[in-house]
């Protein structure tokens, strides 16, 4: 039960093999089971899942199933869920129980989901590894050992073992992508405006954007059907239709043109991996595909360039927890700016207050033009490789992370650790889709392909994601834990 | 030394829009503390703001009717710091790219005279809440209803030289924005707030002195006494031999004094970006064109079309275009007398008069426009004479009627022009004063005509007023002086 | 760009982060080398290139002046720290 695909799940549930109440009653056991040691999960709603599970079988009975009626997911502590704690893995939240609803929440309530709880995450979505979460970090479900990736760690976690069968996540600077290759799952982030950001807790404004993650392209084309589309309260949410994402999943790959950008597959790149992702385009040419190298030539700007934008956005972003109407407020405050000092210092961990301090730098006077508006003139230059390499191929492929995922404690330093994100991170700076597919094994640690489209090309890069699932079955590939049979 | 003033304003002027401006929280004054701040006015984590258009479209009509430049692309940026009052810990303004650009206010001094004062620009803000001090166990309160209001901030070149004219501006600005409906423009509530930047300079010096700059100040009469204090202030520090700092100083109205703000213990850095939850706006020239033809007229043109068409002096047009109710009120006596003139004196004298003494606005007014111009019609078409007419306005504020012709009748006012009757009541008059008649006859002749304002009153009085006073002043002097 | 103390305990003050001098220590080496990583960008000659704020050439919607939100003060102060009469309390601001 607890292996299975959303399609398939809701393929059992229409003919009754098990119920939603079942299903949720299995999975709800596996968390409480299995999550004690994965930490996972920081919230798990067993009353109201099990409520939302009744309520979908009793519609299914009444032949008013909707697309996800009765498919339990898990959802990153950092959309607000009404009446549930929601932390953004900071112990500033650890209080704050939401008095609404993310609209992706609403969205994914609205088509028939059954919500288990919040998933583990970076404090504030900051982090690549899940090691920032104030609740301790994930592990790997495939090797206790090894990081999860993040900042969606705890999503990627969930699913790989088992304990749902899909989660959402976001993703600032790859933290859908990178923790979905770590954990040999797939996951979508979606062109920036595609998906409402209202009710996500923000980390840089510009950069974050939600999307699934799953055990199949099919799956996230499921979710981001239901997820997508144009909300009144988030302006940079964009007014255009939403198309069927599974309509073009079985289109063939013959004639589609793939670009390998030299830059990520340069220094620093582990050779399992390479390896691993240049047997994936063989695949591709397989299937019809022809392959050719393209350059992004300001490749190398990307992570200084978010390092200056991301930590900016934020720095104003988090100055809203100030301990006056929410969250962490510290003990007897003696005045105002001890009241702000103290709470901000106790509430924020070390990840989060060193962006913060970053950011407030480098917006700070005679430091704006030097950091950010530089920042931001190169990042048009980053978008512009893309919509030139764009105008040659259809869609470009990479490792979706230099290394498989790396041992616990094993980035001590802060800038090794963002140097881990150098495919990633300019695909949000540009705003462009991507995914990463399970694509093989570097010993016994996933290894991610990542795919990248131009702007609004979800249902190609779902489609081409499908087919190579259908000729390969890495996405099949469970840890012990998961093929544990209870 | 002869000294200048020089003088700049930052006008706030929050709109009258129904909802905030990024959110759909109720702007309405005076509710329950937080009951009108909601999730985004309260900065929840996840909220975002979304542009209300009213806010936009009061804000280019400003523009329009200051014939300021519209700029097509305008943003939102973010101005960092922390405040109870602020709950996201930054207000969005816009720092570089604002919806207004340069354009210029036309202020009328107490000569009559007029000059243009130039307007920088006007930007886009949110109002922030209001902390109350009163005692909550040595804590204050803070009420987040204001937070999230839309504030249009209007900008002055330094073009003002003197407290009268900084007045005059800020008077200026509110008759345009009242004009326009785009604000209440209602001090006392804090629809209009404006910060004040002083500095002087020595009479014919090209460059400006250090300035300081007022915060707050709330009404036009403090404007100008908080300007008086600070010039001189500012004069005798430099006469003294000392200098001005360039500092933040609060006008105390109490004692009619500005003083320095506690300096905080470091400058400010705003640490202004653009707002990346909101995108840049874009006005078409389509909608700035539908604006711009749907403005109402404006008071400039209101008062030259008084002073043109109507034929009234430049201090009447002045007075009555400096309000849109004053205009409207004057307007539409005049449109029911259809007599400009008329008009203009019954509004400036009797009702101006009534008005001041009852400490009323023109709004609330217990004589309606329509009310008082059929009274001025009467006095027109010789129906009623003037004793009558102030009588019939006091019954009209008095409520003792529901129109002037109502009044005339129930009262019996109406003008006795009949000419028998006045000379039945003369020669009743005379008969009843012999010693009057007798003195009259034997005064000087040049004298009499002082004297006669005797049997004027008398027969006045026996008319109870409505005898038509020419008439019974012709009358007299022929029947008076028959008999010399 | 050398980063130094004192800029650390200036940015810390502006966003109302207290700090230990210890941990004020420990910021100024991680934000040295961030930093030292940023300067990158100044190698890249970006002259006459336009800033882009947003990934999507799109403009801001416009909302109708309506009121849509109802008063929910006891549900967003169920979360509140601290609140008396409907206020969130600080302590005292002078002014």
């Amino acid at each position: 039960m607890h292996d299975k695909t959303l399609a398939e799940l809701t393929r059992s549930l229409d003919a009754g093999d098990f119920s939603s109440r079942e299903l949720t009653q299995h999975l709800l056991g596996r968390i409480d089971r299995l999550d004690g040691e994965l930490n996972s999960f920081i919230t798990v709603t067993h009353e109201q899942a099990l409520a939302a599970a009744d309520a979908a079988d009793a519609a299914r009975a009444a032949g008013k199933a909707g697309t996800l009626t009765g498919l339990p997911l898990a959802l990153k502590d950092i959309f607000c869920t009404q009446d549930v704690k929601t932390t953004a893995g900071s112990r500033m939240l650890d209080s704050f129980i939401a008095p609404y609803d993310a609209t992706v929440v609403e969205k994914l309530k609205a088509a028939g989901a059954v919500s288990l709880g919040k998933t583990n995450m970076d404090e504030f979505a900051m982090g690549s590894s899940n090691e920032n979460s104030h609740y301790g970090p994930v592990k790997n479900p495939w090797d206790f050992t090894a990081v999860p990736g993040g900042s969606s760690g705890g999503s990627a976690a969930a699913v790989a073992a088992g304990l749902v069968p899909a989660a959402i996540g976001t993703d600032t600077g790859g933290s859908i992508r990178q923790p979905a290759a770590f954990c040999g799952i797939t996951g979508l982030k979606p062109t920036y405006g595609r998906v409402s950001r209202y009710g996500m807790i923000a980390y840089a404004s510009s950069l974050d954007q939600a999307g699934p993650m799953a055990r199949s392209a099919e799956d996230c084309a499921l979710l981001l059907n239901a997820m997508a589309g144009h909300d009144l309260r988030d302006s940079t949410c964009v007014q255009r239709g939403v198309p069927d994402y599974t309509e073009e999943l079985g289109t063939a790959l013959s004639g589609l043109k793939i670009g390998l950008p030299s830059e990520y597959f340069g220094d620093g790149l582990d050779p399992q991996v390479e390896a691993a992702v240049r047997e994936a385009i063989k695949v591709f040419e397989s299937l019809g595909a022809s392959v050719r190298e393209v350059s992004l030539p300001h490749t190398h700007y990307a992570i200084p360039a978010y390092y200056v934008i991301a930590p900016a956005e934020a720095s104003s972003n988090l100055s809203r927890y100030d301990g006056v109407r929410f969250g962490h407020r510290c003990a007897n405050p003696v005045d105002l700016i001890d009241l702000y000092k103290r709470s901000r210092a106790e509430g924020f961990g070390d990840e989060v207050k060193r962006r913060i301090l970053i950011g407030t730098h480098t917006l700070s006077e005679g430091f704006f033009d030097a950091y950010y508006k530089k920042a931001q003139q190169v990042r048009r230059l980053i978008r512009q490789d893309f919509l030139d390499a764009f105008e040659e191929v259809d869609v470009l492929m990479g490792p979706a992370s230099p290394t498989p995922a790396f041992d616990l404690g094993a980035n001590k330093d802060p800038v090794s650790m963002y140097l881990q994100d150098i495919y990633t991170i300019a695909i949000n700076l540009a705003g462009i889709p991507g995914m990463s597919v399970p694509a093989g094994f570097a010993g016994k640690r996933p290894v991610g392909l990542q795919i990248l489209g131009s702007h609004f090309t979800e249902s190609r890069l779902l489609n081409v994601a499908h087919q190579f699932q259908l000729a390969t079955d890495w996405h099949r590939q469970r840890p012990a834990l998961a093929e544990e049979n209870t | 030394m002869q000294w200048e003033t020089v003088i700049g304003l930052e006008v706030h002027v929050q709109l009258a829009t129904r909802s905030k401006i990024f959110s759909g929280a109720s702007t309405a004054f005076g509710a329950e503390p937080n009951t009108q701040a909601c999730a985004v006015d309260l900065g929840l984590p996840g909220v975002l703001p979304v542009l209300n258009e009213a806010a936009v479209a009061m804000a280019v009509k400003f523009g329009l009717a200051i014939h300021a430049e519209i700029p097509e692309v305008s943003v939102f940026d973010r101005k960092n710091y922390f405040y109870p009052d602020l709950p996201k810990g930054y207000q969005t303004s816009q720092m570089y790219q604002p919806i207004v650009g340069a354009g210029e206010v036309e202020i009328t001094l107490e000569d009559g005279t007029t000059k243009p004062i130039r307007v920088h620009h006007a930007h886009l803000e949110e109002d922030a809440g209001k902390s109350l001090h009163e005692d909550f166990h040595g804590m204050t309160g803070v009420d987040l209803n204001r937070a999230g209001t839309p504030l249009l901030e209007i900008v002055s070149e330094p073009d003002m030289r003197s407290a009268k004219e900084a007045a005059a501006y800020l008077k200026a600005i509110h008759s345009i924005v009242t004009y326009l409906g785009i604000s209440d423009g209602n001090m006392a509530e804090g629809s209009m707030r404006c910060d004040v930047n002083v500095s002087v300079r020595p009479k014919g010096q090209e460059a400006f002195g250090t300035r300081a700059e007022i915060k707050n100040v709330n009404s036009f009469r403090f404007v100008e006494r908080a300007i008086a204090f600070e010039v001189e202030r500012q004069i005798e520090l430099l006469e003294d031999g000392g200098k001005v700092v360039q500092e933040t100083r609060l006008f105390d109205p109490e004692r009619d004094e500005t003083r320095s703000m506690r300096t905080k213990e470091e400058a400010n850095d705003y640490r202004y970006f653009p707002c990346p939850d909101l995108l840049p706006v874009v006005l078409d020239k389509a909608y700035i064109d539908h604006l711009r033809d749907n403005l109402p007229e404006l008071p400039a043109e209101k008062r030259a079309r008084f002073e043109n068409e109507l034929g009234l002096s430049a201090y009447d047009a002045s007075v009555l275009s400096a309000t849109r109710e004053m205009a409207d009120y004057f307007e539409e006596v005049k449109d029911v007398c259809r007599d400009a003139k008329q008009a203009a004196n019954w509004v400036q004298g009797e009702l101006a008069g009534a008005l001041n003494r009852e400490n009323l606005s023109i709004a609330n007014s217990p004589v309606s426009a329509r009310q008082l111009g059929e009274l001025v019609a009467r006095v027109i078409d010789d129906t009623i004479n003037g004793k009558a007419a102030k009588q019939v306005f006091q019954a009209l504020w008095n409520g003792q009627g529901a129109s002037a012709d109502d009044i005339i009748e129930a009262q019996g006012l109406k003008q006795v022009t009949d000419t028998g009757a006045i000379e039945a009541m003369i020669d009743q008059v005379i008969a009843d004063s012999p010693a009057q008649v007798a003195q009259y006859r034997d005064a000087e002749p040049d004298k009499r005509g002082k004297m006669i304002g005797y049997f004027v009153g008398q027969v006045m009085k026996a008319s109870r007023g409505t005898a038509n006073p020419q008439q019974v002043n012709e009358l007299l002097r022929q029947k008076l002086d028959a008999l010399c | 760009m050398a980063l130094e103390h004192a800029d650390v305990q200036r940015a810390a003050h502006l966003a109302r982060l207290g700090l230990t001098d210890d941990e004020a220590a420990r910021y100024v080496d991680d934000l040295g080398r961030i930093l030292e990583m940023v300067d990158m960008l100044q190698a890249l000659d970006t002259e006459g290139v336009a800033p882009l704020a947003h990934p999507l050439d799109v403009t801001q919607r416009l909302r109708a002046d309506e009121v849509t939100e109802r008063d929910q003060r006891s549900r967003f102060q169920q979360c509140a720290p601290a609140v008396e009469n409907g206020l969130y309390l600080v302590p005292r601001v002078v002014e």
